[in-house]
């Protein structure tokens, strides 16, 4: 009985003490967010009672940043535009369709997944370069879509292949066409599949800062964590600002896992749990 | 429905929906990746490609100067994988045994777990890199505080600590994935069988040796390759914290910070060596492909079927 307690204690002590070293570093990035810079010396871990609002507002107003905050939105955004529609799209046909070539079609979109984009960085710099679409965030965002596909694709034809076939002959009995299959009758019933590739891309896409730094150039096409690098050199020693930078990249995505975190759960993990 | 019942509209149709994504990956995936291929065969001349070079630039890598920051990244790459996997693994179980032993609260556990995976490695690394500020840091201060003021050191200045410490913030950041790959291994296995153990008069140190971990193994196969493929494209982190050269000295060089600098020059030079870059490349998409390819088929042994 005694063995069986302390072990259960023994447990709990670990989420605990994970907890505690998962969060004092948050509240260490949030509290100094709102610190004035000479006031670490003597504590770093001190609260910040009167809490320096400015040091944000110093962010803000430093042009670029919002401008860094604008580009990493118009890039995700469009990004899980392309990946939502062509993965609805191919995984409706190649979950549904039986024809000559599904497999082979299927098996060459996967093949995309095994490659890693950084390696082939070279040759896509050259060809975007070719193609007009160097420093720009069409071309950022037809790469990201690129790399985001193979897995979104094989995800959403397991949901599409998961319903019933039922619901197409009744739909197509009732005249419907196949577009209106797909629009009004099977997208509805796809949204989870829908809501898991959204958040399998987005992360990676808006916490991304390499491919950025290879593709963009011009300081008023940089995304927020590429801007992060050049804000970095410019208040290193600026503590108090610096964290509220720091704060501002980072909490779109906190305040989004805590609303929506199951998701965010098995989005990210979609990859690697069967089922 | 076959395509052959399809009349030529619906033909059109099909294509109409599979052309956009088979377009992109085509354009932006697959043709990139093969030319990456073919530049390693050739000369280069900064971005203008020359004459065939056959096998040269994968000489070049093996010879003066490239060789010895050659396989001193690889050796880096190498005891990543080790430590990462020792550490990740280690504490991702332990973490997902002990959600698991939850009843109540988990959720709450659960979530506070995962959250550093959704950080940004640009925003972990600069986070980290004041907090091991060697004088003014927190981190420090407390080793200070505690009366230890000997082991108060510039972890991310020094040659001896750099790397290990790198190790340790991709430990905070990552080690919330495989304690919830492990969890919902955990939750996939038949109570039935813990029950009967049990009954059986089974510790529950027993339970877990002897049943949990055997049908963890699928878990632990997809964690190995991932954690394989991670530490050999290792980039984010080192490159945040010691820039394109592996700061201090090189002792945070990698294979992808080195692939890096030969594409697209370093911080000292801006010349590149796009044809010895290219060779690396498939150098290190042959060690990612072979170790996963080779590790799936030995681990996939191991795992039974429930």
């Amino acid at each position: 009985m005694i063995a069986v307690l302390t072990s259960k204690l023994f447990f709990r002590a670990v989420l605990v003490i994970n907890a505690i070293l998962v969060l004092l570093p948050v509240f260490f990035l949030f509290n100094s967010a709102l610190r004035e810079t000479n006031s670490f010396a003597s504590n770093p871990f001190a609260l910040a009672r009167d809490p320096h609002w400015e040091n944000f507002q110093q962010v803000w107003s430093d042009g670029e940043f919002a401008s860094y905050l604008k580009n990493s939105i118009i890039v995700t955004g469009g990004s899980l535009v392309v990946i939502l529609i062509c993965a609805l799209g191919a995984g409706f046909i190649l979950g549904r369709y039986n024809f000559k070539g599904n497999a082979i079609i299927f098996g060459f979109i996967l093949t995309g997944m095994l490659i890693p984009a950084k390696l082939a960085i070279l040759p896509l710099f050259i060809q975007l370069k070719w193609m007009n679409l160097l420093d720009s965030h069409i071309g950022l965002i037809l790469v990201y879509a690129s790399g985001a596909l193979p897995a979104a694709v094989f995800i959403m034809s397991g949901f599409f292949r998961s319903l019933p076939s039922d619901l197409d002959n009744a739909a197509r009995i009732d005249g419907a066409s196949e577009f209106q299959l797909l629009t009004r009758v099977l997208a509805p019933l796809v949204r989870p599949g829908m809501a898991i590739v959204a958040i399998y891309s987005a992360i990676p896409i808006w916490n991304d800062f390499f491919l950025p730094l290879v593709f963009l150039q011009s300081p008023e096409n940089k995304t927020i964590m590429q801007g992060l690098t050049v804000f970095f050199g410019q208040y290193a020693s600026q503590w108090g600002v610096l964290f509220a930078g720091l704060t501002m990249a980072a909490l779109p995505l906190i305040v989004l896992y805590l609303v929506l975190s199951e998701q965010f759960i098995k989005g990210l993990t979609a990859g690697a749990v069967k089922g | 429905m076959s395509v052959s019942g399809l009349k030529r509209e619906q033909r059109k149709y099909i294509a109409f929906l599979l052309a956009p994504a088979i377009l992109v990956i085509l354009v932006f995936t697959t043709v990139p990746a093969v030319t990456t291929l073919s530049y390693a065969f050739f000369k280069w001349e900064g971005f203008q490609r020359g004459g065939f070079a056959g096998l040269a630039n994968f000489q070049r890598l093996f010879e003066y100067p490239f060789k010895d920051q050659f396989l001193m990244a690889l050796r880096h790459n190498v005891l990543v994988f080790i430590a990462i996997m020792i550490l990740q693994t280690s504490f991702g179980l332990l973490i997902a045994y002990s959600l698991f032993q939850l009843k109540r609260g988990q959720r709450f556990f659960r979530t506070v777990t995962f959250l550093p995976v959704i950080f940004s490695l640009v925003v972990v690394g600069y986070m980290w890199q004041v907090m091991l500020d060697p004088y003014y840091g927190p981190i420090n201060m407390i080793i200070n505080d505690l009366g230890f003021e000997s082991f108060a050191k510039p972890w991310l200045g020094s040659t001896s600590t750099a790397l290990p410490t790198l190790v340790f913030i991709n430990l905070w950041r990552w080690v919330g994935f495989p304690a919830i790959i492990f969890l919902a291994g955990l939750n996939a296995i038949n109570q039935e069988y813990l029950e009967a153990a049990r009954i059986d008069g089974a510790t529950e140190g027993q339970i877990f040796r002897k049943i949990m971990f055997p049908l963890l193994a699928p878990s632990m196969t997809i964690i190995t390759i991932l954690t394989f493929i991670g530490a050999f494209e290792w980039f984010d982190l080192p490159f945040v914290l010691g820039g394109s050269n592996g700061n201090p000295a090189g002792a945070t060089d990698t294979l992808a910070l080195m692939f890096y600098r030969l594409s697209f020059g370093s911080v000292d030079s801006n010349a590149n060596e796009v044809g010895v870059g290219s060779a690396l490349g498939v150098f290190i998409f042959v060690i990612v492909g072979l170790g996963a390819a080779v590790g799936q088929h030995l681990l996939r042994k191991r795992e039974v079927e429930q």
